[in-house]
């Protein structure tokens, strides 16, 4: 598919690695030209796609046919539809959502990671057990369950119930204890108890030692679980789409697959930029906090 | 709470200073008076929440919700019992957590596995009350020979009434609330023409809202056998009798015209003895019927088994090809001679960073048959149908996927390699080892200790794949002639979408029934494959 430019390009970038590499003469050529080569194809793969977004978006009037001569003309006529079509609305309730839903992650996943690593009580190792075991079902597959019940709740709270922000925030923040408290239950781990010790003989109360101590010492691990629960739910489409109803409640997931779902009539350029405006925040952070997301994601749990 | 930071207090001591400050400061006051500040805050936040769940069973009562309101109380009580205590320390950081966990987790786990067992969906919605109620309310037939109400239409903000006289009185009535006599009505001529905070509805009105109109349905009384005052022409109302007559004590639904009659069968719903059946029906359970259906039906079940063995496929080939693509890479790359390795770390991980379902619409877009950048372009005008022809389409999904999975190997494979010692490769030239033989007994065994784990959970992640799948393919190029719209790119997740929302007929017991499968499917494979990486020992 690239090897055409993948060739062009690759016999400069191979001419202009020479220069600097220490290893001289054939045995560069031998080990270490073709991992440019490799890098470039590579390269090119991961970045056409995002280009032809980038085009689409400012292509004018584009439909899937035009977008097609990259960067053809540049115009902000589809950033300037956008707003006909509601995509701000959408923004701002992803970022509600998205915000509340990490804080709130944040918040009480940190208590329950105090909690079971500072605290030795009665079903401590069962209580670890069984939120791994909860785990196991992961709440993609409890939609219909989760549709149900924000139906019922409806009548009750209509604030918690279908097509509703809060309701969606509390349905994500239903996940606040798993993955992210094991994350965090190591790291506090990793915290000497003698800290907290010496602040009791000192006379301050738990709520003290959890608020001022703990947290404080634990902050990058906060900043992590925070971002990747807002990155996850960012990134959710199926329960957002199953809870939220009228148009002007949608997230940009669910708002931009409206925008795309039929290839043939949809409003292509349109939803390019929507879909850049909407990349660009998530992908800066992915790039610049890269070493933290990283250590969270291998520490087991992977982006939705 | 706020209150306390913003009014400015003489009598608190630093009233705006979090509690944490105030430690040093005033590090030989007694605890009492530490205490007392975060007493309040806690105070204020448990009342607020009891107001709430005050408020919630009070309308749970009213709207009949009981098990709502049976949850609620508990809940309460186990708030104010645990922030009220001195002994339930550790309960106090784990309840929040807990409550949400148990609401949105824990019970819609259970529910789904409840509703897996019954007949919940389209027709079977609700209770057998209600459905006895909506039967009559269907069948419903002008009585013949009854007597022509004339007839007022009333509004008030949005909602239709209308207004008769029979026997004198004035009645009023909507679609909720049944007639009732209404106060200070004024009647002419057997019409009403004024009732006190109800519009009457002019001719314009009428004629703008007409269907409305005559598709309101008032019942006569409380008891839906009464009937209902219908109206065809907004100026005269009609007594309505439905033809369905219902025997409590029998149980039996009987058509009171033809005289048939219609008990209860095994699948909530009327059914004749010619086998015929009324709709609506009710939920009942009906046992295993959910799960062997997909075997069961006939249409269903080659389909279902293309669906079954395709997701096994579509999650076994992402992880493979992601993880020796990401392998690869990460090898070639860790050559401290190739330079720019930064940039080059950056610009991979960028599929990866953009959210999956933006990527996958766009390669959606992409992938089009006629008007797509792959065939339009690159492939110069070529004709090839990635996302409509079944293999293709499957193939296309497995790219995309490799596309947007790959960088995270990449990040694992690199971080886990350099975390490999190098005198280990040092130790082991020296005894002569080939670079293929260093890979294959040094590199890839020390990989896989840390690198295993996320390989299941990469499975069990891509085995629920639904967005990629919803958004690239939409599960298409359908099947023909399934009783549910299903295509050959589907997966299970897929498929419960579809028959929960998008087939027509809303089917929740069979979606939750097919959920429960995938659960126990993707549950044993994970748990065999963390067992064999030993990462639940680790605990």
């Amino acid at each position: 598919m690239t090897t055409q430019t993948a060739r062009a390009t690759s016999t400069k970038a191979a001419g202009t690695g020479l220069r600097p590499s220490g290893t001289r003469g054939r045995r560069w050529w031998r080990e270490v030209s073709w991992r440019y080569l490799v890098a470039v194809v590579m390269i090119v793969v991961c970045v056409t796609p995002l280009l032809y977004v980038i085009s689409a978006s400012l292509n004018p009037g584009g439909t899937l046919v035009g977008s097609n001569d990259l960067f053809r003309t540049v115009s902000g006529e589809n950033f300037a539809e956008l707003e006909a079509r509601g995509f701000w609305g959408w923004l701002g309730n992803s970022l509600v959502v998205c915000t509340v839903t990490a804080i709130g992650t944040v918040l009480m996943g940190a208590a329950a990671a105090y909690a079971f690593s500072r605290f030795r009580f009665k079903g401590r190792e069962q209580g670890l057990t069984g939120l791994l075991l909860a785990q196991m079902f992961p709440q993609t597959l409890a939609f219909v369950a989760i549709f149900l019940l924000l139906l019922t709740l409806k009548d009750v709270f209509p604030a918690l119930g279908l097509d509703s922000l809060l309701g969606l925030i509390c349905v994500y923040l239903g996940g606040a204890l798993g993955v992210n408290t094991f994350l965090m239950y190591g790291f506090f781990n990793s915290i000497p108890r003698e800290l907290d010790e010496a602040a009791k003989m000192d006379g301050a109360t738990h709520t003290q030692i959890y608020w001022t101590i703990i947290l404080r010492l634990v902050t990058p691990i906060l900043a992590v679980v925070g971002l990747l629960s807002f990155i996850s739910s960012f990134g959710d489409f199926l329960i957002a789409k199953v809870v939220l109803q009228r148009s002007e409640n949608w997230t940009v997931a669910v708002g931009l697959y409206s925008l795309a779902a039929d290839e043939r009539t949809a409003p292509w350029g349109v939803f390019a930029a929507g879909a850049v405006i909407a990349a660009v925040p998530v992908v800066l952070l992915f790039l610049f906090l890269q070493k933290y997301i990283v250590g969270g994601l291998t520490a087991g749990s992977v982006k939705g | 709470m706020s209150q306390q930071t913003i009014v400015p207090d003489s009598e608190h001591a630093p009233p705006d200073s979090p509690p944490g400050d105030a430690r040093p400061t005033r590090g030989d006051s007694s605890p009492a008076r530490n205490f007392g500040k975060g007493f309040l805050v806690k105070l204020a936040i448990v009342a607020l929440i009891d107001a709430v769940g005050l408020y919630g069973i009070l309308t749970a009562i009213a709207v009949e919700q009981w098990a709502i309101m049976a949850f609620l109380a508990l809940a309460l009580v186990a708030v104010n019992w645990i922030y009220f205590s001195r002994r339930t320390l550790p309960a106090k950081y784990l309840l929040p957590g807990l409550l949400f966990l148990l609401v949105y987790v824990v019970f819609t786990a259970a529910y789904t596995g409840y509703v897996a067992f019954t007949n919940y969906g389209d027709g079977h919605n609700s209770t057998k009350q209600d459905a006895v109620a909506a039967i009559l309310a269907q069948n419903e037939q002008r009585v013949e020979g009854s007597a022509a109400f004339p007839l007022t239409v009333l509004s008030r903000d949005d909602q239709l009434a209308f207004a008769i006289v029979r026997d004198g009185e004035a009645l009023v009535g909507t679609a909720e609330d049944p007639l009732a006599p209404a106060q200070g009505a004024k009647v002419e001529a057997d019409r009403v023409t004024e009732v006190p905070d109800w519009q009457v509805l002019g001719f314009a009105e009428i004629a703008q809202r007409q269907q409305e109109i005559v598709g309101l349905r008032v019942p006569a009384s409380d008891d839906p056998a009464d009937g209902s005052l219908r109206t065809q022409d907004a100026s005269t109302g009609y007594l309505y009798e439905s033809v369905m007559a219902y025997d409590e004590d029998a149980d039996t639904m009987t058509n009171t015209q033809t005289g048939v009659v219609y008990s209860p069968n095994e699948h909530g719903q009327f059914q004749a003895e010619d086998g015929s059946t009324i709709s609506p029906g009710w939920r009942v359970t009906v046992g295993f019927e959910n799960f062997t259906r997909a075997f069961s039906d006939d249409r269903l079940r080659g389909p279902f088994i293309e669906i079954f063995l395709w997701n096994f496929a579509f999650a076994l080939f992402s992880v493979l090809s992601t993880f020796v693509l990401g392998l690869f890479l990460a090898v070639v790359f860790n050559d401290p001679r190739v330079r720019g390795r930064k940039l080059l770390r950056a610009l991979l991980i960028l599929p990866y960073a953009v959210p999956a379902f933006l990527s996958a619409l766009v390669w959606k877009g992409m992938l089009n048959t006629r008007s797509g950048f792959l065939n339009q372009v690159i492939l110069g005008g070529a004709d090839i149908g990635w996302l409509s022809d079944p293999w293709l389409a499957k193939l296309s999904v497995l790219g995309v996927n490799l596309w947007l999975g790959f960088p995270y190997m990449f990040i694992v494979c690199t971080g886990a390699l350099q975390s490999i010692p190098s005198d280990v490769y040092e130790s082991a030239r020296m005894d002569g080892a080939k670079p293929w033989r260093l890979m294959r007994s040094i590199t890839l065994p020390l990989l896989m200790v840390s690198v295993a784990p996320l390989l299941v959970a990469s499975f069990a992640f891509n085995f629920n794949n639904f967005s990629l799948i919803y958004m690239l393919t939409g599960g298409g190029p359908n099947f023909v002639g399934t009783p549910v719209v299903i295509g050959h790119t589907d997966i299970l997740i897929s498929m419960v979408y579809s028959i929960a929302f998008e087939s027509g007929l809303k089917q929740y017991g069979f979606a939750s029934a097919l959920s429960i499968l995938i659960f126990l499917l993707v549950g044993a494979i994970s748990w065999w494959g963390f067992r064999r990486t030993r990462r639940l020992e680790e605990l």
